[in-house]
């Protein structure tokens, strides 16, 4: 078969998609031409995964046709989809992680014999992934893979049905921008090559600009524009995004601070991953007054397991905190003393309890201290006075101060984590992932807040995945990878290129940090503001 | 010193069989539940209805094997029960598992009134030491028929699980019930039916203790061995042949009380029975801490997540 026939051309007409009274698609009528690679631009909540999941079966749509190489198709089920050759590869990850690499490349097809003679599909995998650009060990298990290699997967997995139509969703999120270019580059290639057409949804303006042929624009369940990204530019996108002249700057300007002290330091420090593995390997860092620090890497290499060990969640095997000198074990006590505070990834989770209300979620800190309790009784008016004045001080947006916290929006769980944790006088605030699937205006509202907590002398440790968020805020960057800080330079003088190739492991160049790195950190900020 | 050691040690032998057996089919039961994503504390009612319903079956039907038939049955309904319920919205398996396991051991004291004073026909031992002289090597190489049976399926069970169409749905549904249903398949059922197979695995167990050893029916005969076998799947990491390896060891730890008495050594004979338990409690403790998951458990458990 030709394969410049296997790629597939896909036209939605007025495609329209009702969760109750909300409206998540509005009429949405785009063209994917066969053999390119569409981007999907949009805000979290834009409609662009609801738009995926109807061309996926995964959601039938109230109102509107999929016209599918000329022909009017309805697709009432994955399966559908499946048949009709359309492949989509999730934003998490769908691999079975318990299973190795040719079992789970086995199972994808569907079809599968009901007695597997490992031999001949093992030789026919072998093949299979000879004619692909990315290379897996067949043996290998998912929890031994890096997230680049298990995306592959997710990919190969995909790949081996010879879709027609192929969905990606954020496919790039968890990847070095190195294993980013490498996959977009290959699918790209496939595309043009004819072999399938391919959707890409992606918040990264730099994977549109450079990989994409057409893209498209969502914004609150309606198409705003279609065009060719020859004649786009970056602001433009941006604009049709978030449909203000709101685009990614500074929201208050970065005042000029003296960081010379040192607030937290640590020196190399142990700890163990879930599984027993050693996930920190002799991390040392330091974090100043009136600095953000932020930490770049490659999700699981030892992020989470230094958000939990700074904050009390696991247990340190060696190697030391301290908090402006003094050592730290977060303690309720210490914290409150050294006005240490965290704003955890998935707060909802981390840092609140569900079902609790708003107003005592907001008093979790407090509540034991006057004038929230008195004499070891909780004085419920004070707690509730409180919630009052953080919920208009922040902006929350809630029912009330009685409303049970899990019922609010994830960007209002985090601005309730935050009216908490910045309350008083907080001297060093570990964040991490702050802004992760919170939409345009939540996020600039906490990158505002985390800015003035640090124009006020606060020390800010910043730990996220996103590096767009990192070089925004950022006033030094260290980047971790595989438990350890393996650079650590002024986000001035970042390079994006020089950060991916730490991220993935790689020697970086020689940086300007000598053996203590944090020495080199605590530098006047002044000329960097 | 050699006339107590080896008959000890033949004893213990024997008894890792003959003990061992109710074990293998609970544990090789627990397992298939367990690589589907499901805990099923029910086993021990399922053994306890089970035994009730070999002994019951032998006794009415006069052969000892439409009692086994008849303990398979009554397990993968029990099973069945736990399987379908769990499959309901905001259930959760372990709470659900007790529900069972109180109503098996209910069921079959009240169904099992009338069985405790009669005799049924038992299963006849495969005797392997004919030839030897000795009474102990004799006594124990007389091995339940049903063991070769568990041994049988726990070699089928490793070889189904790896190689087969199903065994590779069950683990997949067992690790990530998301990837299963993009692939359309209908995680419930597979639960469900993996359960219902389990339960009538660990019905042969039922069988074994009521139809070979001990072989007779009282309401004190399991004695919490399906709780028992259900923690030694996870000392066997989820392998169907660790499974068996980990009976036998329990089995054979179980026997030692009755065979050191044997030798005349009858001091701390209830401290020798109770070997089984301190065992369990001490491989708990070595499987589990709070700062790592468990290597090999199936990703869906809800102990897991």
């Amino acid at each position: 078969m030709d394969p410049r026939v296997n790629a597939m051309r896909l036209e939605t007409v007025g495609l329209t998609k009702r969760f109750g009274d909300f409206v998540a698609l509005d009429q949405v009528s785009i063209t994917v031409q066969p053999g390119t690679v569409h981007a999907l631009l949009g805000e979290n909540g834009a409609g662009k995964s609801t738009l995926v999941k109807c061309l996926s079966g995964y959601h039938s749509a109230d109102g509107g046709s999929m016209i599918l190489d000329q022909r009017e198709q309805v697709l009432a089920s994955p399966t559908d989809a499946r048949r009709l050759s359309i492949g989509m590869v999730y934003q998490h990850f769908t691999v079975v992680p318990g299973m190795t690499v040719a079992e789970n490349l086995l199972l994808a097809t569907g079809d599968i014999t009901s007695i597997v003679r490992w031999s001949k599909v093992r030789a026919e995998l072998t093949e299979f992934m000879a004619s692909t650009p990315f290379q897996l060990d067949l043996d290998a298990r998912p929890a031994d893979l890096s997230a680049g290699q298990k995306q592959k997967l997710e990919i190969l997995k995909q790949m081996r049905l010879r879709p027609r139509l192929l969905i990606l969703d954020e496919p790039t999120s968890v990847l070095t921008p190195q294993e980013a270019d490498e996959v977009l580059g290959a699918l790209r290639q496939r595309a043009h090559a004819g072999e399938c057409s391919i959707i890409l949804i992606t918040h990264k303006f730099r994977e549109v600009m450079a990989y994409a042929d057409e893209v498209s624009v969502l914004r609150r369940g309606r198409h705003i524009a279609s065009a060719s990204v020859a004649v786009v530019t970056q602001p433009m996108l941006a604009q049709q995004m978030v449909g203000e002249s709101e685009t990614a700057a500074l929201p208050i300007a970065r005042g000029v601070t003296s960081a010379t002290t040192p607030r937290l330091a640590i020196t190399d420090l142990h700890a163990q991953g879930d599984r027993g593995t050693p996930a920190l390997q002799g991390l040392t860092l330091e974090v100043c007054a009136g600095e953000i620090v932020g930490v770049a890497g490659v999700s699981g290499n030892g992020q989470r397991e230094l958000m939990q060990a700074l904050t009390g969640q696991r247990r340190v095997l060696a190697g030391r905190i301290e908090v402006s000198g003094a050592p730290f074990s977060a303690s309720r006590e210490e914290n409150r003393r050294l006005g240490v505070r965290s704003l955890p990834e998935e707060p909802l989770l981390n840092a609140c309890v569900p079902d609790m209300t708003v107003a005592e979620n907001l008093s979790l800190r407090t509540f034991d201290q006057a004038p929230s309790s008195q004499r070891g009784w909780l004085r419920a008016g004070a707690v509730r006075a409180l919630a009052g004045d953080a919920i208009a001080a922040f902006g929350i947006r809630t029912r009330g101060p009685e409303e049970a916290i899990r019922q609010l929006s994830g960007g209002n769980i985090q601005r309730v984590v935050l009216a908490r944790e910045l309350s008083g006088t907080a001297q060093l605030l570990l964040v991490s992932n702050p802004t992760f699937g919170l939409d345009f205006s939540a996020t600039r509202d906490i990158h505002r807040r985390l800015l003035e907590a640090r124009n006020g002398g606060c020390a800010v440790l910043l730990i996220s995945e996103d590096l767009d968020e990192l070089m925004l805020l950022a006033d030094r960057i260290a980047v971790i990878s595989a438990g350890r800080i393996v650079l650590d330079c002024p986000a001035a003088q970042a390079d994006r290129q020089a950060l991916g190739a730490a991220m993935g492991g790689s020697t970086p160049e020689p940086q300007p940090a000598p053996a203590r790195p944090g020495v080199t950190g605590c530098a006047d900020n002044e000329a960097l503001a | 010193m050699n006339d107590i050691v080896l008959p000890v040690l033949w004893a213990v032998l024997g008894g890792a069989i003959r003990v061992g057996t109710p074990f293998l089919f609970v544990s090789l039961g627990e397992c298939l539940t367990e690589q589907s994503g499901r805990i099923n504390l029910g086993l021990e009612g399922v053994l306890v209805l089970s035994s009730m319903a070999a002994f019951g079956g032998a006794y009415l039907s006069g052969s000892a094997w439409a009692g086994v038939a008849l303990a398979m049955v009554a397990g993968a309904l029990l099973a069945g029960v736990h399987g379908v319920l769990c499959g309901l919205r905001r259930v959760n398996d372990i709470a659900m598992g007790i529900a069972v396991m109180m109503l098996g051991t209910g069921l079959a004291f009240y169904l099992g009134k009338p069985l405790i004073q009669p005799q049924a026909p038992t299963l006849q031992p495969i005797v392997l030491g004919g030839a030897s002289s000795s009474a102990q090597l004799q006594a124990a190489l007389s091995i339940n028929p049903l063991f070769p049976i568990g041994v049988v399926i726990a070699l089928a069970l490793a070889w189904l699980l790896a190689n087969t169409r199903w065994g590779l749905i069950v683990r997949m549904v067992g690790d990530s019930s998301d990837a299963a249903r993009a692939q359309g398949i209908s995680v419930n059922r597979v639960r469900t039916s993996t359960t219902m197979a389990g339960g009538a695995i660990a019905g042969l167990g039922g069988a074994s203790l009521t139809l070979f050893y001990p072989g007779s029916w009282n309401e004190l005969l399991s004695s919490g061995q399906g709780l028992i076998a259900i923690a030694l799947v996870i000392f066997a990491r989820w392998r169907p042949l660790a499974c068996l390896w980990a009976s036998l060891l329990f089995g054979g730890a179980g026997a030692l009380g009755p065979a050191l008495q044997s030798v005349g050594i009858n001091s701390a004979y209830y401290l020798f029975n109770a070997v089984p338990y301190a065992l369990t409690l001490l491989i708990l403790i070595l499987a589990c801490t709070p700062h790592r998951r468990l290597q090999g458990a199936p990703s869906e458990l809800s102990v897991q997540r």
